[in-house]
């Protein structure tokens, strides 16, 4: 758990503060997405938590622990890091690269050997094939991917993404994005990610605060900004499109209407989103399909009307 | 001529190796002392850019001091012989270690330093670990300058009385003798450019695997 309490920072010379206090708690095992315009102090925000950035008022903890009486070095040894640059050490191998973390703890050769191999694995790279290559030999994708392993070396509870996919292609991007939202979950990672662009929000994010001038404007999941958004500013932020943006993270089994006798002549399996749903029946110009549960059999119906339904916002 | 030169060095291979010894023990001398001054100065001054703009700029006008006018400026103050000699030719390797070091450092991506702090090495760490090894080769790319300025500037030690080849070179002008003039100056070239050769394959061998092209 993160715990930041009427956090503040001013940057020397700067008018206004950098961040503007500001309280959020990240629970245990979310992902909190900042996000918000440039300057809005959603990275200053992040780089306090590892004292990258030493703050001006207000308390950070971190698992109960209160940064400050932390030693900033020790800190950020317990805290993955992963930037947008990526920042992979050049003169270094790959495995040299996901080891640094355990090598400034002084872990033995064969755990650290051993670790590297786990995590190339975890983020789908063959460790034999990568571990003595250097970043310079990799694609953009690959060192992301190499990036992640790094933070991750040392089993932190806590991680810290800025941008992490920003330098990335989208198709490669939407890939990692999923890769890594599993990877994170499955290991019940407690993470601050900080992004500009809305969809990835929506996304990666369990909650998600939007930030304007250092201050907090809204906090909360995605269903709920894109259903309830604060004011003016979220509105326009999360986009015209929030009715559609909505019907993405809602999955097809949650608008189910009951199975009718008659028979629809195509169906979709109820992972898939409202917003796909929509969009395949809009180009077969069809109302309404029916849904397919895990065993295959069709588990009940869904139509237009009913997906409508779900995208008005509730008053 | 050459021939009459090589003859001098059969019948006199005590003066001559005496000299050679002392050519290169008064370069080597000098490039020891200024990497060690240099190197670790570059790396503080780096950190902050005002000190580093002051310090190659002034690295920059020690630069364009002829090698004969250090060595006679050094000469009022602190005489003539080996130690005034050392010094003069430590002032003219410093800038090139100098310049180079603290560029170079300046020069490591910002966005890798970050990573490191963010990964928690200590300043120490990352220096050593990180800042140094990524700029090594353009460090030692500023040592082999020095080293063939020291070699060549090593030479003129003898005006001020601190031996070496350029001994030869000073008698055989002053003495209209061609051949030691050729065995001063034949060997003083021929070590400047395998100084240069040595220096150039130890840059290579020092660049990071990972760093190279």
């Amino acid at each position: 758990m993160i715990e930041l309490t009427d956090l503040t920072k001013r940057f020397p010379g700067a008018e206004r503060l950098a961040v503007d206090h500001l309280t959020l708690t990240v629970p245990e095992g979310e992902v909190c997405v900042l996000i918000g315009p440039s300057g809005c102090g959603k990275t200053t925000t992040m780089r306090v938590i590892n004292r990258l950035i030493e703050p001006d008022g207000g308390t950070v903890r971190v698992a109960g622990r209160d940064i400050m009486a932390v030693d900033p070095v020790e800190l950020r040894r317990s805290i993955g890091y992963v930037i947008q640059q990526i920042g992979l050490f050049p003169h270094w191998s790959i495995a040299q690269n996901v080891a640094t973390v355990p090598r400034l703890l002084e872990w033995d050769e064969a755990r650290i050997a051993r670790r590297v191999d786990e995590l190339l694995a975890l983020v789908g790279m063959d460790p034999a094939q990568y571990r003595d290559r250097f970043p310079r030999e990799l694609s953009g994708g690959q060192r992301q991917r190499v990036g992640v392993a790094r933070a991750l070396a040392a089993d932190p509870p806590v991680m810290l993404m800025d941008e992490p996919f920003g330098a990335i292609d989208p198709i490669t991007r939407a890939r990692l994005q999923d890769e890594f939202l599993n990877i994170l979950r499955s290991l019940a990672k407690t993470v601050v990610f900080v992004t500009h662009d809305i969809d990835e929000a929506l996304k990666m994010g369990d909650r998600i605060a939007i930030l304007r001038d250092g201050a907090l404007v809204q906090y909360d999941t995605p269903e709920a900004i894109l259903a309830r958004p604060a004011n003016g500013f979220v509105e326009s932020f999360v986009g015209t499109d929030r009715a559609l943006k909505r019907l993405a993270l809602v999955r097809a089994d949650a608008a189910l209407e009951p199975l009718v006798a008659l028979a629809h002549d195509h169906a979709v399996d109820s992972g898939t989103s409202l917003r796909d749903a929509l969009a395949f029946m809009f180009a077969t110009g069809i109302d309404a399909l029916s849904v397919t549960g895990a065993a295959g059999t069709a588990v009940g119906v869904l139509t237009v009307a009913g997906i409508r339904r779900h995208a008005t916002t509730p008053k | 001529m050459l021939v009459e030169a090589w003859q001098f060095i059969v019948a006199h291979p005590d003066r001559f190796f005496a000299a050679l010894l002392r050519h290169v023990e008064l370069s080597a001398g000098a490039l020891v002392i200024a990497i060690a001054l240099a190197v670790p100065a570059g790396i503080a001054f780096a950190a902050k850019p005002r000190a580093a703009l002051a310090a190659i700029t002034l690295a920059n006008v020690g630069r364009t001091l002829p090698s004969l006018a250090v060595l006679a400026l050094v000469m009022p103050v602190l005489g003539t012989g080996f130690a005034p000699s050392l010094f003069a030719l430590t002032l003219l390797a410093l800038p090139p270690i100098l310049i180079n070091t603290c560029t170079a450092i300046r020069q490591v991506d910002p966005e890798i330093v970050d990573a490191a702090r963010g990964m928690g090495m200590s300043r120490g760490q990352i220096v050593r670990g990180v800042e140094v090894p990524i700029a090594l080769p353009v460090i030692f790319a500023g040592v082999r300058t020095a080293a063939v300025q020291v070699v060549s500037g090593a030479v003129l030690a003898a005006y001020i009385g601190g031996g070496g080849l350029g001994d030869f070179i000073t008698a055989g002008i002053a003495m209209m003798a061609l051949p030691q003039l050729f065995v001063g100056a034949v060997p003083a070239t021929l070590l400047s450019i395998g100084t240069d050769q040595l220096f150039g394959r130890l840059q290579k061998s020092m660049t990071p695997k990972g760093l190279r092209a």
